[in-house]
């Protein structure tokens, strides 16, 4: 049996390619698994997953706050602040909380010591049993900007002996780097489009950047070319499984059904995908 | 200038598929691609000249002077971010962590620590003599995209110099900053939607977030055959909270071929290209009356 505590990050680029589709399927089928659903603004584990006995913890971040008795309109936070979180209108000191970037600047920096800091709720994450899955889901609250603090909470236990697969958010910036990077091994999902191929080849300077080992799996293969494939065959890069373009498929994953859990076949390939994963992993 | 950017929440549902027909049927004289950790709109547009390229610098990033360097650790305790590292010899900064706030400047007591212009992506333009297509690559882990986004946009307003009545705007996925950034200013968001419990959940998100924001909203359905119990969920719920339904797309192959030869889906004689040609009427009769102009 290949080793089980390792942590595997499923990205794509390019939305709607089969991250949730694949982390959740190989969670399903790995004897007991943690899954962690790292795409805070748009969270959709939960509903595949329906986990029970759910815990919540709420997230929140430090923001600031004036004493407006102490403070005597002096401007050097205002002159500090690079994000533009604070004002000074007359001699009132504002705070828009939602550029605030929590660094702690003004507070340190005040000369009459009239900032003080007070925790803001900007999400939650909530952690609950799917069967043989640990399921944690990152929820950011709508009209937040920035789900890195939910992402560090989501990730912010210690290495566990379990097998843990990390449902990343689409796109390659800060939120993606911060999602990948305590994973061992990056799985990028490829679909067969234009789009696709571009947003692979990405994701692929991503992982390479951040020097991560990594392989591919093609999503919603047809019988006919597939550019993601050509691009793997280009650029050697592993390909260590296809999901087919196929109605049942899409059918069930389309009613937040799991596939491995509901067809046989289903679970076959995708416990062949996990078990090529693992074995890429101690070549 | 009116407007309209196109949104989804969830990713893949053909924000790009619809963005690039309605620039076709509009004959859009200016438009722009938010979606700039994942840019695409360029690969299905006809005729781009060579793009001129800016360096987008985003924050500064704070540089430790191991020279001037006295070891005191207040840098590295100060930072929230933890983007300071004490290796045995010296103090480094990750870029990556780094947000530019400046404590570890503040706090140094001789002055070792600067904070250094970086870039953070390219802002692109490609113009004809009467078209404008603002776009941009950001550096790959990057932050600061919300502020990409607002240049992408400044840029092809500024461009268009008030030539263009129309502005056709390829969003994001998600609900986060770059998607808050592409809202300001906007007439119309058109919610392109999935049928499927994700794309309701993640449908519902976006516009609240668009509400929030006080954009009006409108939705329209992609590949609405594949699942017909959740459009029809869909069409209900628009219809439950008043917000305005423009059609339905159905799944189409020859869209996907259209798409995977650089062209729109209105470039080619298919079923989903004359439904997008229905959406895309409805959508800007909306346009013309939401935005009262």
């Amino acid at each position: 049996m290949p080793r089980t505590n390792t942590t595997i990050a499923v990205l794509s680029g390019k939305g709607g390619t089969g991250k949730t589709l694949l982390s959740v399927n190989l969670a399903c089928v790995a004897p007991s698994s943690i899954y962690v659903d790292c795409d805070v603004e748009e969270p959709n584990g939960g509903l595949f997953f329906k986990p029970e006995a759910i815990t919540v913890f709420p997230v929140s971040v430090k923001i600031p706050v004036v004493d407006e008795k102490l403070c005597n309109g002096c401007h050097t936070c205002v002159d500090f602040c690079r994000f533009n979180a604070l004002a000074l209108v007359g001699q009132k000191l504002l705070v828009f909380n939602e550029v605030c970037h929590a660094c702690g600047g003004c507070t340190l920096i005040c000369p009459q010591n009239a900032i003080t800091e007070q925790e803001r709720i900007i999400g939650r994450v909530e952690m609950g049993i799917s069967g043989n899955v640990k399921v944690l889901s990152g929820i950011m609250e709508v009209g937040e900007s920035s789900g890195v603090p939910i992402i560090r909470k989501l990730l912010a236990d210690p290495a566990t002996p379990e097998l843990t697969l990390i449902d990343c958010p689409p796109g390659s910036a800060c939120l993606v780097m911060e999602s990948i990077r305590k994973a061992d091994f990056c799985l990028l999902v490829a679909e067969p489009t234009l789009f696709g191929v571009h947003n692979l080849a990405m994701v692929y300077d991503l992982v390479r950047k951040f020097h991560k080992p990594y392989a591919v799996v093609l999503n919603k293969c047809l019988a006919e070319d597939n550019p993601a494939e050509t691009f793997c065959q280009e650029h050697a890069i592993r390909v260590l499984g296809k999901i087919p373009f196929d109605y049942e498929l899409g059918f069930m994953h389309s009613n937040a059904s799991i596939a491995a859990r509901e067809s046989q076949k289903y679970r076959v390939l995708f416990s062949s995908i996990l078990e090529a994963v693992l074995r890429e992993m101690d070549r | 200038m009116k407007q309209l950017l196109i949104l989804s929440g969830k990713g893949g549902t053909g924000k790009t598929t619809v963005a690039s027909a309605f620039i076709k049927l509009s004959h859009a004289k200016a438009f722009a691609d938010c979606d700039v950790d994942a840019p695409n709109l360029h690969l299905v547009t006809s005729g781009l000249s060579t793009a001129t390229c800016t360096d987008y610098m985003g924050m500064q990033k704070a540089v430790v002077d191991t020279g001037l360097c006295i070891g005191c650790d207040r840098c590295r305790k100060h930072c929230r971010f933890t983007a300071i590292q004490n290796h045995v010899e010296h103090y480094e900064v990750n870029p990556y962590d780094c947000e530019g706030c400046g404590v570890c400047v503040a706090v140094c007591p001789v002055g070792a620590v600067s904070l250094q212009p970086a870039k953070a992506g390219v802002l692109k333009l490609f113009c004809t003599a009467d078209t404008v297509f603002s776009t941009a690559q950001l550096e790959m882990g990057s932050g600061t995209s919300g502020k990409l986004v607002t240049e992408v946009k400044k840029q092809m307003v500024n461009q268009s110099a008030g030539k263009a009545p129309l502005a056709i705007i390829d969003g994001s996925p998600g609900i986060g900053c770059p998607v808050i950034a592409s809202l300001n200013q906007v007439d119309l968001v058109l919610i392109v939607a999935e049928p499927s419990v994700s794309g309701i959940s993640d449908m519902r998100r976006i516009l609240e977030a668009a509400d929030r924001f006080q954009v009006p909203t409108a939705v329209c359905i992609n590949k609405y055959d594949t699942d017909m119990r959740h459009s029809d969920e869909i069409e209900n719920l628009c219809l439950e909270t008043g917000v305005a339904f423009t059609g339905r797309i159905p799944f189409d192959p020859a869209a996907v071929r259209a798409i995977n030869c650089g062209k729109s889906i209105v470039d080619v004689d298919c079923p989903a290209g004359d439904a997008v040609r229905n959406v895309y009427g409805n959508t800007l009769r909306l346009l013309e009356e939401r935005s009262g102009r």
